[in-house]
């Protein structure tokens, strides 16, 4: 049932506070009654209340006074202020100080079941939209920033004292690590949330793309342009744009880029008006942006300007602990998504996992993990569902010669050492094996 | 023991006639039985210049006053402009949950919008009020329902498109089947 909407009355009339209490309450609402402002206070110390109808004149503190003093308390009713003496001065400057509305008494009895019915609307819409903004940020929240590491940990204590500032930031590490995730945990925890982030991955695309896509385009600027566009910078008004692979645009992307970080104005492609546009930096690589700098292919001032803050997050081998909880976080996730029983691990295959080198980092571990359910029993994730050996992306770096060796033994002991099997499997001649294994020194296991 | 009576006051020499007719429909609605009573009310004490309406604040006080013995709801009948001092006018006010409440006819007669003088309608408008107030004494609050006698009405067109019963939830509230 809905929760039933409560009113204030303040007047120092007796007679105007009886009319309108039995008014309301015959209406269904709940309501109290103050003789004069300070009363109110007073009450609303310990009590919230939806509306408030304060008469403008009472004896000591007026309506408008105790307006104010009720704006310091940190409460947000609907104020609306009654007056005997209709004037549009002492209305405007009501309306200013944040009141709700303004009614001269007598009211009309319609006026007065309108302004509460609609003064009532406001309250819901109010609530209604406090609601939705928390569904939004626990949607956008880092729930997908999965770890209890220290390493982790010291990223996302980071991220917090990062995200309230409105300085640009450089997040790095290898491929995998989650770096867009940590661009939107900043960008959701940051005043901006209610914003756009705006995604931009400048290593998709080429250099007059690249352009297009972040300062857009008037019609006809260039074959194809056949209407006009609004460009990402354009799009992150108000919010936040995250620029991921920096380190691959052009040296002429580098001093444009440069420009509008320094004036955030730019002009679309083909355009000549200057647009401007309030937006927060977000820069990922996974490349060592002071070595290019120093190696002159980066330049040092776009360096500058963008490494405000600089965050570095760890490779998954470097937060083992975090393995397991990303595991169980990715089963869960998949299974789901699956529509499929909650599936466990078992602890073999744990194992496996922990001593795995992960070059592709939680990516790789996320596409293990998702494989592993999709091939697996349904009831839990085995050893053998996961990649062994040469499925493994390895990061040792091993010759061709070595991995032919590697394969071509793996198949002999698959086959029981027989050589036409194993021939007719490798797709060559019987006389070739010979060759490979009098090559490689290959001998069957006793 | 006996049942406890709701008392009509007709305070401005209302019409037996249409009392009567009020007294029934109003015991019928809250099974409850309905005296008339005529009452000699000066209520002049009560007019207000600056506004030329009579104060209903005060006037119910006094209806509260009267004593009837045998009656737990009393309800004062008026033919004079009522107001309250935060509404420009009222049809009639109500204590609820109390013993007392005032209804005036004067703002129901179509000759004061303009149209032609009809006993009937006006009868019917008072009858409604009269037991929406009642229905306050009782402790019902306004209700939603379009044609629930306890719907808000601001307008004598509000009062004329609902109709003179209680609807099935605020009988329900009542206890009445």
């Amino acid at each position: 049932m809905a929760k039933k909407v409560s009113i204030l009355i303040v007047d120092d009339e007796e007679s105007v506070r009886d009319s309108l209490y039995n008014w309301f309450i015959d209406d269904g609402y709940v309501v109290e009654c103050a003789e004069n402002a300070k009363k109110a206070l007073s009450i609303l110390q310990t009590k919230d209340f939806d509306i408030i109808l304060a008469d403008i004149k009472m004896p000591g503190m007026d309506g408008m006074e105790m307006h104010r003093r009720i704006k310091t308390l940190k409460k947000d009713p609907v104020v609306i202020i009654m007056t005997a003496f209709a004037s549009v001065d002492t209305a405007v400057q009501a309306l200013k100080e944040g009141a709700y509305d303004y009614v001269t008494k007598p009211f009309d009895p319609d006026d007065l079941s309108h302004l509460i019915r609609n003064a009532s609307a406001q309250i819901a819409l109010k609530a209604e939209n406090v609601n939705l903004k928390n569904k939004i940020s626990s949607l956008d929240n880092v729930e997908d920033l999965i770890g209890e590491s220290e390493s982790l940990k010291l990223v996302l204590k980071e991220v917090e004292s990062v995200a309230q500032s409105n300085s640009s930031v450089i997040i790095t590490g290898e491929s995998g690590t989650g770096k867009e995730l940590i661009a939107r945990a900043i960008h959701s925890n940051s005043p901006r949330k209610y914003f756009p982030l705006i995604s931009v991955h400048c290593g998709a695309l080429t250099e007059s793309l690249l352009e297009s896509e972040l300062f857009g385009h008037e019609k006809g600027a260039f074959t194809g342009a056949t209407f006009n566009r609004k460009g990402r910078f354009e799009m992150a008004d108000g919010g936040t744009i995250f620029l991921d692979e920096i380190a691959t645009i052009s040296p002429k992307m580098q001093i444009e880029l440069l420009r509008v970080l320094e004036s955030k104005t730019f002009v679309r492609v083909g355009g000549n008006k200057e647009i401007k546009s309030d937006f927060r930096v977000i820069c990922a690589t996974n490349r060592d942006l002071k070595s290019m700098v120093d190696s002159g292919t980066f330049r040092e001032d776009l360096y500058y300007r963008l490494n405000v803050v600089n965050i570095k997050i760890p490779p998954l081998r470097e937060r083992i602990d975090d393995i397991p909880l990303l595991a169980f976080y990715f089963i869960k996730k998949y299974c789901t998504s699956m529509s499929r029983d909650l599936i466990s691990i078992e602890p073999a295959a744990l194992k496996h996992l922990e001593a795995l080198e992960f070059p592709g980092n939680v990516r790789e571990l996320e596409n293990m993990i998702e494989r592993a359910i999709v091939i697996g029993n349904g009831k839990e994730i085995r050893l053998k569902d996961l990649p062994m050996g040469k499925d493994v992306i390895n990061s040792s770096i091993e010759s061709l010669e070595e991995l032919e060796r590697k394969h071509i033994a793996t198949i002999l002991n698959k086959f029981d050492w027989n050589i036409s099997r194993s021939a007719k499997a490798l797709r060559v001649d019987r006389a070739t094996l010979y060759n490979k294994i009098k090559k490689y020194h290959l001998k069957q296991e006793k | 023991m006996e049942k406890q009576s709701i008392i009509l006051i007709s305070c401005d020499h209302f019409d037996k006639d249409i009392c009567a007719s009020i007294v029934e429909d109003l015991a019928h609605e809250f099974h409850y039985p309905v005296i008339f009573k005529d009452y000699d009310f000066d209520i002049s004490d009560f007019y207000h210049p600056g506004r030329r309406q009579y104060d209903a604040n005060s006037i119910l006080k006094v209806v509260s006053q009267m004593s009837y013995p045998g009656s737990f709801k009393k309800i004062g009948l008026f033919r004079v402009d009522l107001f309250i001092p935060i509404l420009t006018y009222i049809f009639g006010q109500a204590i609820l949950n109390g013993d007392s409440g005032v209804v005036s006819h004067y703002r129901l007669r179509n000759e004061l919008y303009g149209l032609a003088q009809s006993k009937e309608i006006l009868n019917e408008r008072l009858k409604k009020v009269i037991i929406h107030e009642t229905g306050h004494m009782f402790g019902l609050i306004h209700c939603q329902n379009p044609v629930c006698v306890m719907r808000s009405s601001t307008y004598v067109e509000d009062i004329d498109q609902k109709s003179q019963n209680l609807c099935s939830k605020c009988r329900a509230e009542l206890g009445i089947s």
